[in-house]
């Protein structure tokens, strides 16, 4: 293919300039493959072709480059405004429904009126619950395959379980947790089946996340560390954990908003639709706020009438668990950003 | 140093490993029980009649279990979704490493990952009072509450777990092959699509595995848009009934080890069984790639 098939392009670009450009895309960009890799073919055309020649041509990848990161940014835009959409949406049909009785009080007349008050208080001892749990599992499993394991068969297979864990459907966790927690161990459907189920659920985002951490430590701190003569459990507890502990704040963060927001798997496990008793122990069901939008959304009582109860609940666990990941976000940024100095 | 300190160093690693051993053990025991409660539907039904079976009728004299629409719903509703989701979240993630300033990044980034974070039931409610009505006028359907919907939120719900891992394995190219390729003369889009996105291929399939695993699993956005009807879909507006939501549905109402209850089991061992088919490809892909060392 010679240069001189291609279309000429006036100087100035006219109206029709970006769609001819676009109709000769598939031929400029044989001919730019010819440029690069095929230095002999390159030499020639620039032998044989003027100087206008080569201005065209450069301006088809230009053009081409400049349609590609258009098509790019669009898709950027897109995700990025859905999701400013689905806050924008929540945030001006459920800010009316929002009040102090709505917050403080219980829902009233078969769930028709009244608060959420319970489902907050449910979804909170859910979420730390679970946390108190997969913490402590959590970062002391990473601890091992960081600080310890390495890359030893054992480490390899936990690694596998972790992934594995992490892509296991909700729903699937549920089931587990009523055969097991709510059947097998006894404790019904109550808090105490909830937040372990979610625990199980939580265990490989805290992992992960404290493993990131734990790896951003520098090896120098645990070297200088040892040779002081510190043992390894001492260095780890003195030195290493308190270096990564901003790090493995941001993964709880992250798990309790994990599971403030997850609803098929304490279905059957913890959640309630509506429960008169206070929360009182362990084994007292409990009302979640995710529950409580599901419900009331397919089959609450006249489902129209309490729309706006439902937009009320959304937006506050909408803010409830992007509030928890914007405070992630900005602890791990500050980090990245003391890293860099 | 001293014996006693010593023995205490061992007893730590000890301690730390069996904690470790929790998630395997976990993993475990979620398949043993699935197994144990879902396995014996198998002596009154055979395998080959529950996953080819057309009907659904758990609580019939006698009953009937059939899983090959739900199998079908499931696989229609990740494909459709994937179609959506794959494109815009790998252009998303070249965008991020590719195109966008520092500045920019730094603030998008962190956007893309919330979207992550936004609970399903939430945005499975969004699709049922914003999204199904509106494409319920745009295309004039019957219910809005279809196929069709149900991928659209999934798509929404998936691009992020796709984006975030095709980012990783775009940033993870080294900077001296794009210098490389600029320094011949390449225009950025050239070395993108030339240089950047082949070295990165690995990972980008990594995370459509991923992506579609989140499809395929998800259940609040299925269960509250898919319509809910246990057919064949003829087409993607027909309204179907995919495995995650037949068993959040049923699950409450099921007695205690009988029939149905262990029907459901199955249908989450299937359903278990996908998830983790998926994700050991994914893992089989990025891993494939990382020991070949190119």
């Amino acid at each position: 293919m010679s240069a001189q098939s291609f279309p000429r392009f006036p100087a100035t670009p006219h109206p029709g300039y970006v769609a001819s450009a676009a109709a000769a895309g598939t031929r400029a960009g044989l001919a730019s493959q010819n440029t690069l890799y095929d230095g002999t073919t390159s030499r020639r055309e620039t032998e044989a072709g003027t100087g206008a020649h080569l201005m065209d041509r450069m301006q088809i990848r230009r053009i081409r480059e400049y349609l590609l990161f258009t098509l790019l940014r669009l898709a950027a835009f897109v995700n990025i405004f859905a999701l400013f959409g689905v806050c924008a949406f929540l945030l001006w049909n459920g800010l009316s429904a929002l009040s102090w009785e709505f917050l403080t009080e219980a829902p009233r007349n078969s769930m028709t009126e009244g608060g959420i008050f319970p489902c907050i208080v449910g979804t909170a001892l859910l979420a730390l619950g679970s946390l108190g749990v997969s913490l402590p599992l959590g970062v002391a499993s990473a601890v091992y395959l960081h600080e310890y394991a390495g890359a030893s068969r054992f480490a390899r297979s936990i690694r596998l379980g972790v992934n594995n864990l992490a892509g296991v459907p909700s729903i699937v966790f549920g089931l587990f947790g009523m055969s097991f927690f709510v059947i097998a161990c006894g404790f019904g459907i109550s808090l105490l089946s909830g937040l372990l189920t979610l625990a199980v659920l939580t265990l490989p985002v805290i992992i992960g996340t404290t493993e990131e951490a734990l790896r951003q430590v520098p090896v120098t701190l645990r070297e200088a560390s040892l040779a002081l003569g510190a043992t390894q459990s001492r260095t780890i507890v003195r030195v290493v954990l308190p270096a990564a502990l901003p790090g493995i704040l941001t993964g709880g963060i992250l798990g309790l908003a994990r599971a403030a927001g997850e609803t098929a798997a304490i279905m059957f496990t913890g959640a309630v639709f509506f429960s008169r008793k206070e929360v009182d122990s362990l084994f007292s069901p409990v009302m979640a706020l995710s529950n409580h939008i599901y419900v009331l959304a397919t089959s609450g009582t006249d489902i129209d009438k309490t729309r706006p109860l439902q937009y009320g609940t959304a937006l506050v666990l909408v803010l409830l668990v992007l509030g928890m990941n914007l405070v992630a976000v900005i602890l791990r940024d500050r980090l990245q950003q003391r890293r860099r100095r | 140093m001293p014996v006693a300190s010593l023995r205490r160093e061992t007893a730590v690693r000890r301690i730390l490993a069996v904690i470790a051993g929790c998630s395997l053990l976990f993993l475990g025991m979620i398949m043993l029980f699935l197994f144990i409660e879902g396995l014996p539907l198998f002596s009154t039904v055979s395998v080959s009649d529950f996953l080819s079976g057309m009907f659904w009728y758990p609580t019939s004299e006698p009953p009937e279990f059939g899983i090959f629409p739900m199998l079908v719903a499931s696989c229609a509703v990740t494909l459709t979704a994937s179609a959506f989701a794959i494109p815009l979240g790998v252009m998303t993630a070249v965008w991020l490493t590719e195109v966008a300033r520092p500045g920019v990044r730094r603030i998008c980034k962190p956007l893309i990952e919330m979207t992550a974070a936004l609970p399903s039931v939430v945005i499975g409610f969004f699709g049922m009072v914003v999204a199904a009505p509106l494409l319920q006028d745009l295309f004039d359907l019957d219910s809005g509450l279809n196929l069709f919907t149900a991928s659209l939120m999934l798509a929404f719900m998936s691009v992020p777990t796709i984006c975030s891992v095709a980012e990783d394995a775009l940033f993870a190219v080294p900077a001296s092959l794009r210098a490389a390729s600029l320094a011949l003369g390449a225009t950025r889009r050239e070395t993108t699509v030339r240089v950047v996105i082949p070295a990165a291929f690995s990972g980008i399939g990594t995370a459509c595995m991923l992506g579609m695993s989140r499809s395929i699993g998800e259940t609040m956005v299925v269960l509250m848009t898919a319509g809910g009807a246990g057919i064949l879909p003829g087409s993607l507006f027909d309204p179907v009934r995919p495995i995650p939501s037949v068993i959040a549905a049923e699950t409450a109402e099921a007695s205690f080890r009988g029939e149905h209850y262990r029907a459901l089991f199955a249908v989450g061992i299937v359903l278990f069984l996908f998830t983790l088919a998926f994700n050991l490809a994914a893992r089989h892909i990025s891993e494939k790639n990382s020991a070949g060392g190119r």
